[in-house]
């Protein structure tokens, strides 16, 4: 039983870790932009390349940087509700086989 | 042996600090000229084919394999919809691929990548129709291969399966950028430095920023890994290529 508690503690240090991880940055460097890397990339192609223009467009773009927002995160949204059923499953699962 | 693994381990959490300027994602709509995108796409057909097979012999599989593949299509297509930023002060995507990977070894994952790319091409014009060769050759079959030959290395030199999924996890998101330098080098050649000083150029852009990115991935990974592992049964795990990758199920 005490191992079972340490293994989940560490569990949950873990998770603080990777949040820890994902918010520092943000903390770091104050200051930055933090674009998204295609914009990046984009703009780097065309700073070397000024007569270059896209072949082909998207065929759909999001109306405005906060539509594009949503979308993004309704596909996290979707993703974790399917992966939150399944554990959940798992769970009920467990009491029902007691 | 086990030590000096470890000791990679520790270092490849201390790269969370390093990078500095730079970026990553998936190659932009139209960026690429038709010659690439189709000869990428062509380069993916034989892994998409065999991807194809084995997903289908999973989904006539019992309704397990069948949850866990969800499980695996799920966290591909949450972690490639986060923008997380990064210490050098941009944004870059997770592939979440690894995850899938390690259960089922990386020729579904072809597909599944597949599938949220055309997703993420459509709806929000991130990455590219024209681009879904490039896209799912890096992040669908090197990422992945890559992932599940690090992990297998790892557990068979003695290291824990939790390492290897972490190392497996690290260098496969990396590499996955890796490729995509390498893809944009081909089609951009630098005017002076030719493909080698493109490559070194967009190497710097694309694969440096992955690194803290893929640091938090693979401790994600682990831990989803852990949590998942009391839910598998004996048979799963005996037909997965879990076991066979060398993961040690008494670690539980």
């Amino acid at each position: 039983m005490k191992h079972k508690k340490t293994k989940r503690f560490q569990w949950w240090v873990g998770l603080l870790l990777v949040l820890m991880m994902l918010v520092l940055p943000t903390l770091i460097q104050k200051g930055q932009l933090f674009e998204g890397a295609d914009d990046q990339a984009t703009r780097e192609i065309e700073s070397h390349h000024p007569d270059f223009v896209p072949w082909i467009k998207p065929l759909l773009t999001p109306a405005s940087p906060e539509i594009e927002s949503l979308l993004f995160s309704v596909q996290a949204a979707i993703g974790t509700g399917i992966i939150s059923y399944i554990f959940g499953y798992w769970h009920g699962r467990k009491y029902e086989k007691n | 042996m086990k030590e000096k693994l470890y000791l990679v381990g520790i270092v490849s959490l201390l790269l969370w600090f390093v990078p500095q300027q730079v970026y990553g994602m998936h190659i932009m709509e139209g960026y690429l000229a038709p010659v690439w995108c189709i000869s990428w796409v062509i380069v993916c057909v034989p892994f998409l084919r065999h991807g194809y097979k084995e997903i289908n012999k999973m989904v006539q599989d019992e309704i397990e394999v069948k949850m866990f593949l969800a499980m695996a299509g799920a966290y591909v297509f949450v972690l490639s919809a986060l923008k997380l930023p990064s210490v050098t002060g941009s944004c870059s995507h997770p592939t979440g691929t690894s995850l899938g990977t390690i259960l089922f070894g990386p020729s579904v994952m072809s597909i599944l990548s597949l599938l949220v790319l055309i997703f993420q091409a459509l709806l929000l014009a991130h990455g590219g129709i024209t681009t879904l060769g490039a896209n799912t050759f890096s992040m669908g079959i090197v990422g992945p291969i890559v992932t599940y030959l690090t992990f297998k290395l790892v557990c068979k030199s003695g290291g824990s399966s939790k390492l290897g999924v972490f190392l497996g996890t690290m260098l496969g998101s990396v590499m996955t950028y890796v490729v995509a330098a390498l893809q944009l080098a081909l089609a951009w050649p630098d005017a002076t430095n030719g493909f080698l000083g493109a490559f070194e150029k967009y190497l710097g852009i694309f694969a440096l920023t992955q690194i803290p990115i893929a640091v938090s991935e693979a401790v994600l990974t682990v831990l989803i890994l852990e949590a998942m592992l009391p839910h598998m049964s004996t048979t799963f795990l005996s037909k997965t290529g879990f076991l066979k990758g060398g993961f040690k199920s008494d670690e539980a």
